[in-house]
């Protein structure tokens, strides 16, 4: 068995500073990596130098393709590397409102993906969208209002369900509980958990909040200042944390 | 060129100068080569506002010669504010031959209608374009929009129709109907009704495509395969309204409603008003037909 995405040195700085640098580890299918650090540690720009949404300066992202095997993702043409974006690929962004469009209707939304590659059959393409909806949480009544009419939590899964509902193998997820109060990001949470395990989801999770990573992540890279810090097994990383940040990070957590 | 007329000897002949119309012919060429493909090209002031034809009268410019016979229409009709102000401006600066009569014409500029009458291999129609992009309302960013055309991702298209049947039921637009064309590029066909749609395709004439103020020309070479896009449980129909014309009684042509009084009274009469004329010149008449004219 392959890694699903194998990543090598890869790094990326604005002028003279380090956006991250000397980032390497393997992800395999149905593995679920967090990727925690403060603000300015490097999280996002990683997230986006893996997800192709900039360009690394140095390194490898190698993802293992359905129909080519291993391929560096650098090296893919653009309209390649669309069509993974829209089909093998997922991208949760922070804010729903980046991921969704807004003017659609939340089955147009759900439906859009299945549109890009190619379905044509309004009554299939519809029941799609209520069917994920439905495993979203968003009752199916609600399919035709647009995402301005969804409270912030909705849309969230919303976008979750816009995302998922082409089956892709990996998922990026940036921040995906921000902007949440706590029962909503703690039912979005079962949620995530839930569809990762029942569809044998890969996923690469960026955040700041270590309850997320220790309710969703397999494993746990904690940076700083653009380089990884400390990785290990989730639970060993948290319960022993090696690093003096790590420490200060674990420790920093507000205790109710 | 060649173009003696008095009263008009400031002007070179169709307005514009000879090296704008080698570049606005550049682009139609080029919009030839490459059917439903928006070439950008540098729009020219025009004596008119944005709106009111500036893409159409500048593909037009650069078309004519002095043989030439002219028709402009606005909205299927010959004589209304737009159609009239486009043919008197290329009568007084082209000196070219006008006519009503769409068989006549060699050179028809239109606004919003394909006319009736169908046309010929010598015609070319010259469409003015408001918003060439078919998918500026659905992608606000204009780099994202040409490179979704480049790499043909026209998905989201089709999200536009979604978003009609579940609001109305069924595809609810009416004009501007999205269309591929010979199999590549999504198009804008200007703002005709969808009824129109089915004579883009698989037309003799040469269709050419001119937007002003957003500065781009488009065509469609004769004979190009045209489709109206759709779904698969959501057919393609061209539309109309479930009349006959009230003049001419034809039931197969493109209907304009007008109101008459203040009671809801109304009636649905031709937009093209040279075929709904040719057709009560012939002996046809339609139920609200002025009396005189029962044949």
């Amino acid at each position: 068995m392959n890694p699903l995405l194998q990543v090598r040195d890869v790094a990326k700085s604005y002028g003279t500073r380090v956006g991250c640098a000397d980032v390497s580890f393997d992800l395999w299918p149905g593995e679920v990596m967090g990727i925690v650090g403060e603000s300015g540690s490097g999280k996002s720009t990683l997230l986006a130098c893996l997800a192709g949404q900039m360009a690394p300066d140095r390194g490898a992202v190698i993802y293992d393709t359905r129909d080519r095997g291993p391929v560096d993702t650098r090296a893919l043409s653009e309209p390649e590397r669309r069509m993974l974006m829209r089909t093998d690929w997922a991208l949760v962004h922070q804010t729903p409102r980046d991921g969704l469009r807004t003017g659609v209707s939340a089955g147009g939304n759900v439906g859009e993906r299945l549109m890009a590659v190619g379905a044509r059959h309004y009554g299939d393409i519809r029941a799609r969208a209520v069917d994920w909806l439905g495993r979203v949480e968003i009752a199916a009544d609600r399919v035709d209002d647009p995402p301005s009419a969804f409270s912030g939590g909705m849309q969230q899964r919303l976008q979750i369900a816009r995302n998922l509902v082409t089956g892709p193998r990996l998922v990026f997820m940036d921040e995906p509980t921000g902007g949440l109060d706590v029962s909503v990001q703690a039912r979005l949470l079962d949620l995530l958990r839930g569809l990762v395990r029942e569809m044998g989801l890969s996923a690469v999770i960026v955040t700041h909040d270590l309850a997320v990573v220790r309710l969703l992540a397999d494993r746990l890279m904690v940076m700083k200042g653009g380089r990884v810090v400390e990785a290990g097994l989730t639970d060993q990383v948290l319960d022993d944390p090696q690093h003096g940040y790590t420490q200060l990070l674990v420790s920093s957590v507000l205790q109710v | 060129m060649k173009f003696e007329s008095e009263n008009v000897a400031a002007y070179n002949f169709a307005y514009l100068d000879e090296q704008t119309k080698r570049m606005i012919r550049r682009a139609i060429l080029k919009a030839l080569a490459i059917p439903g493909y928006q070439v950008p090209f540098a729009s020219r002031e025009m004596p008119m506002p944005y709106g009111w034809g500036t893409g159409g009268v500048q593909v037009t410019a650069a078309c004519l010669t002095p043989e030439d016979v002219l028709k402009v229409i606005d909205q299927g009709a010959d004589d209304t504010t737009n159609a009239v102000s486009i043919r008197r401006f290329f009568e007084r600066t082209a000196g070219v031959g006008t006519t009503e009569r769409t068989a006549q014409a060699s050179v028809i500029q239109t606004r919003h209608r394909i006319p009736e009458t169908p046309l010929s291999e010598d015609q070319i129609l010259v469409y003015q374009v408001p918003i060439p992009e078919p998918l500026r309302f659905l992608e606000p960013s204009e780099v994202e929009t040409r490179k979704m055309h480049a790499l043909e991702e026209y998905g989201l298209m089709h999200v536009k129709l979604y978003e009609d049947i579940s609001r109305h039921g069924a595809i609810a637009t009416a004009y501007a109907y999205p269309v591929k064309v010979a199999g590549r590029y999504v198009m804008d066909p200007s703002p005709i009704p969808k009824f129109d749609n089915p004579k883009l395709g698989d037309c003799p004439a040469i269709q050419l495509f001119g937007a002003g103020r957003e500065q781009r020309i488009y065509a469609l070479p004769p004979w190009t395969e045209v489709v109206s896009l759709d779904f698969e449980d959501h057919p393609f129909e061209a539309s109309k309204a479930e009349a006959d014309c009230a003049l001419c009684g034809a039931g197969d042509s493109y209907l304009d409603e007008v109101i008459v009084d203040d009671a809801g009274g109304r009636m649905f009469v031709c937009s093209d008003t040279d075929y709904c004329g040719a057709r009560r010149a012939a002996g046809h008449v339609g139920a609200q037909a002025a009396p005189g004219e029962v044949a």
